[in-house]
């Protein structure tokens, strides 16, 4: 029997780094996510598995301190929170731009400017769309519990090696901070300095005579060269859109209308379902679990059998966006979204929903 | 004698070194640059550490620094070298990191990273060049830009109301306890040039004593920046330069 531990979300993103072969963890603090770095640093892995964890003197420094681990072919990661990843946008576009893997959690509060540190969704666009400049994407990954949290750890480093590009967690302040249980993962030993140079030949580990010296850069002054490398990335993201979209369905199969949430939403729209199901109403619910790659498809496939689809959000209304796009005006699209640290409960959601579908008819 | 004689290995007084590669600089005729990557590769060199040295280049003139080295770089954002360069001598703590920074990016944009990189001792060496000018984007008041001194931002010349005074960064450094040498040399001769590869090679064999982190500050002219020929140039930076930024050890403990 796998060993469970009750832990916070947080918490878990930190056992779940130790225990899967991290190298490097670089943070600074913020509310609602410094128990990452306090309970890495509780834990000593310097002393255990080899890890380096420091605190940064910003987040900027955080996510160019993830640049130099990742160019050594290193696992590194950091966690910030929505302020903290705004600063972090600028170093993201360059993880992006030199292909270089990382993983970023970011347990998101409500913005904009210093907001508030109640939870928030309103870093979607930020995730999903960019942040920094230019025309990169990074592989988004949305938690809704604890043992996400951990299990998403390794997962996003799996992926961020798989396509040398940055992952990105996007939490919550619900997911960061409630407990929950949690099954610990077997161990998972940090790669050797060997095994490093013979899965990753581009990283900066020293040149030998029997190589090319190693660069990474995101620079490219001639403007062909430039665009080549543009068309690399742009070809990388289609991969990912082809293989690596996840998404969780309840009971839509049969349903005439379908809730789209993420995060701490979904855990609350699956109450709201199973409300509207025993009112008669036949309502699903799709949680995307990553949010780049979008589960465009399966979203066109729910429109032959659906009348309706409501994005239900922390935010002002992101992902509504990508729902309309993939829906590309089938069916009605509708939106509940609340803001401030707000968290609605199912029958507000249910209500919400009632309200919309009266209006259609 | 045939000038066949006389071009034989025994009579060769110098040879460039194996890690400056046969690319072409893009630097201008004169500009310091090329001086100082000469001497870096000679003492990556003479002290067989090619293939544990890892260069952190900056944005600046040197953003290109990686086409001249042959050893493995990484091409760091804006002032951000400091922190690549913490991550990777962290995570190969048997490894040399060096930065080589301008004054742009270490002194104006980079003074958190590198303040902070300086304060925790990081085990790695940092070569600062001081040209008093942004040069890559056409010649800019740089923080360390001397009062009076005419850019394209300051066309009247540098003015303390306007924009506060020269940045002796260098100095600043030095005060920190993570610090265990700090220097600022030159390369506008040959004797000069001699002293700067000493600190260079001394800097480097302080990373792996784990002393703490070594400076070198490398007050260094930018003649296109400054229109003026690369003699005068000189000329310039020892008369005016050397006053605000006197040369010698900071600080060797």
């Amino acid at each position: 029997m796998a060993e469970k531990i009750l832990m916070k979300g947080n918490e878990a993103i930190a056992h779940a780094a130790i225990r899967c072969g991290c190298d490097g963890y670089f943070g600074y603090p913020i509310t609602p996510q410094s128990e990452v770095m306090e309970t890495l640093m509780n834990e000593q892995p310097w002393n255990s598995t080899g890890m380096v964890v420091l605190q940064a003197e910003s987040e900027t420094s955080s996510i160019n301190m993830l640049y130099g681990g990742a160019s050594c072919g290193k696992k590194v990661m950091t966690s910030s929170s929505s302020p903290g990843i705004s600063l972090m946008c600028e170093g993201l576009s360059y993880l992006a731009g030199a292909e270089l893997p990382c993983l970023v959690a970011n347990v998101v509060r409500g913005g904009p400017g210093l907001g508030t540190i109640q939870p928030g969704q309103g870093d979607y666009f930020q995730s999903v769309k960019g942040g920094g400049h230019g025309d990169y994407k990074m592989i988004v990954l949305a938690p809704a519990s604890a043992q996400d949290m951990y299990d998403f750890v390794d997962l996003a480093f799996e992926l961020a090696f798989k396509y040398r590009n940055p992952a990105l967690i996007l939490s919550d302040g619900v997911i960061g901070q409630m407990m929950e249980k949690v099954e610990l993962r077997p161990m998972k030993p940090r790669l050797t300095e060997k095994e490093i140079i013979e899965r990753y030949p581009w990283a900066t580990t020293g040149k030998t005579p029997d190589r090319k010296q190693n660069v990474l850069t995101s620079l490219a002054l001639d403007a062909a060269v430039h665009e080549r490398l543009n068309q690399t990335l742009q070809n990388k993201y289609r991969q990912m859109e082809e293989n690596e979209v996840r998404y969780e369905t309840l009971m839509c199969e049969d349903a005439d209308y379908v809730i789209v949430a993420y995060g701490c939403m979904s855990r609350i729209c699956e109450s709201t379902v199973e409300l509207a199901r025993k009112d008669g109403i036949k309502l699903g619910l799709l949680r995307p679990v990553t949010l780049y790659p979008f589960p465009t498809k399966y979203i066109q496939e729910l429109t032959s059998h659906t009348k309706f689809m409501m994005s239900v959000e922390l935010s002002a209304g992101q992902m509504v966006e990508d729902v309309r796009l993939a829906v590309n005006g089938k069916i009605p699209v509708g939106f509940y979204g609340r803001l401030g640290g707000i968290v609605p409960s199912p029958e507000e959601v249910l209500e919400a929903f009632k309200e919309q579908i009266k209006k259609l008819n | 004698m045939d000038i066949k004689d006389i071009i034989k290995p025994e009579n060769r007084v110098y040879a460039k070194s194996k890690i400056l590669t046969d690319t072409p600089m893009h630097y201008c005729p004169g500009c310091s640059h090329g001086t100082v990557h000469k001497l870096i590769a000679e003492v990556i060199d003479e002290m067989g550490i090619q293939e544990k040295t890892i260069g952190v280049s900056p944005v600046g003139c040197s953003v290109f620094a990686y086409n001249y080295l042959d050893i493995d770089w990484q091409q760091a954002a804006h002032g951000r070298a400091p922190a690549l360069a913490t991550a990777t001598k962290r995570l190969m703590p048997d490894k040399y990191v060096f930065t080589y920074q301008g004054d742009g990016d270490l002194a104006s944009i980079g003074t958190a990273e590198i303040m902070h990189a300086c304060n925790r001792g990081e085990n790695i060496v940092v070569i600062f060049i001081n040209n008093a000018i942004y040069g890559m984007t056409g010649g800019q008041m740089a923080p360390t830009t001397l009062l009076g001194m005419k850019t394209s931002t300051t066309p009247y010349g540098r003015n303390v109301e306007l924009n506060g005074y020269p940045l002796k960064i260098t100095e600043l450094i030095a005060q920190l306890d993570g610090t265990c040498y700090v220097t600022r040399q030159s390369v506008h001769n040959s004797a000069a040039a001699r002293k700067t590869k000493r600190a260079i090679r001394k800097a480097f064999e302080n990373s792996a004593l784990k002393k703490g982190t070594s400076f070198v500050e490398v007050v260094s002219s930018c003649n296109s920046g400054w229109k003026m020929t690369p003699v005068k140039a000189n000329e310039w930076m020892a008369e005016n330069m050397f006053p605000k930024y006197p040369i010698g050890d900071i600080k060797d403990v």
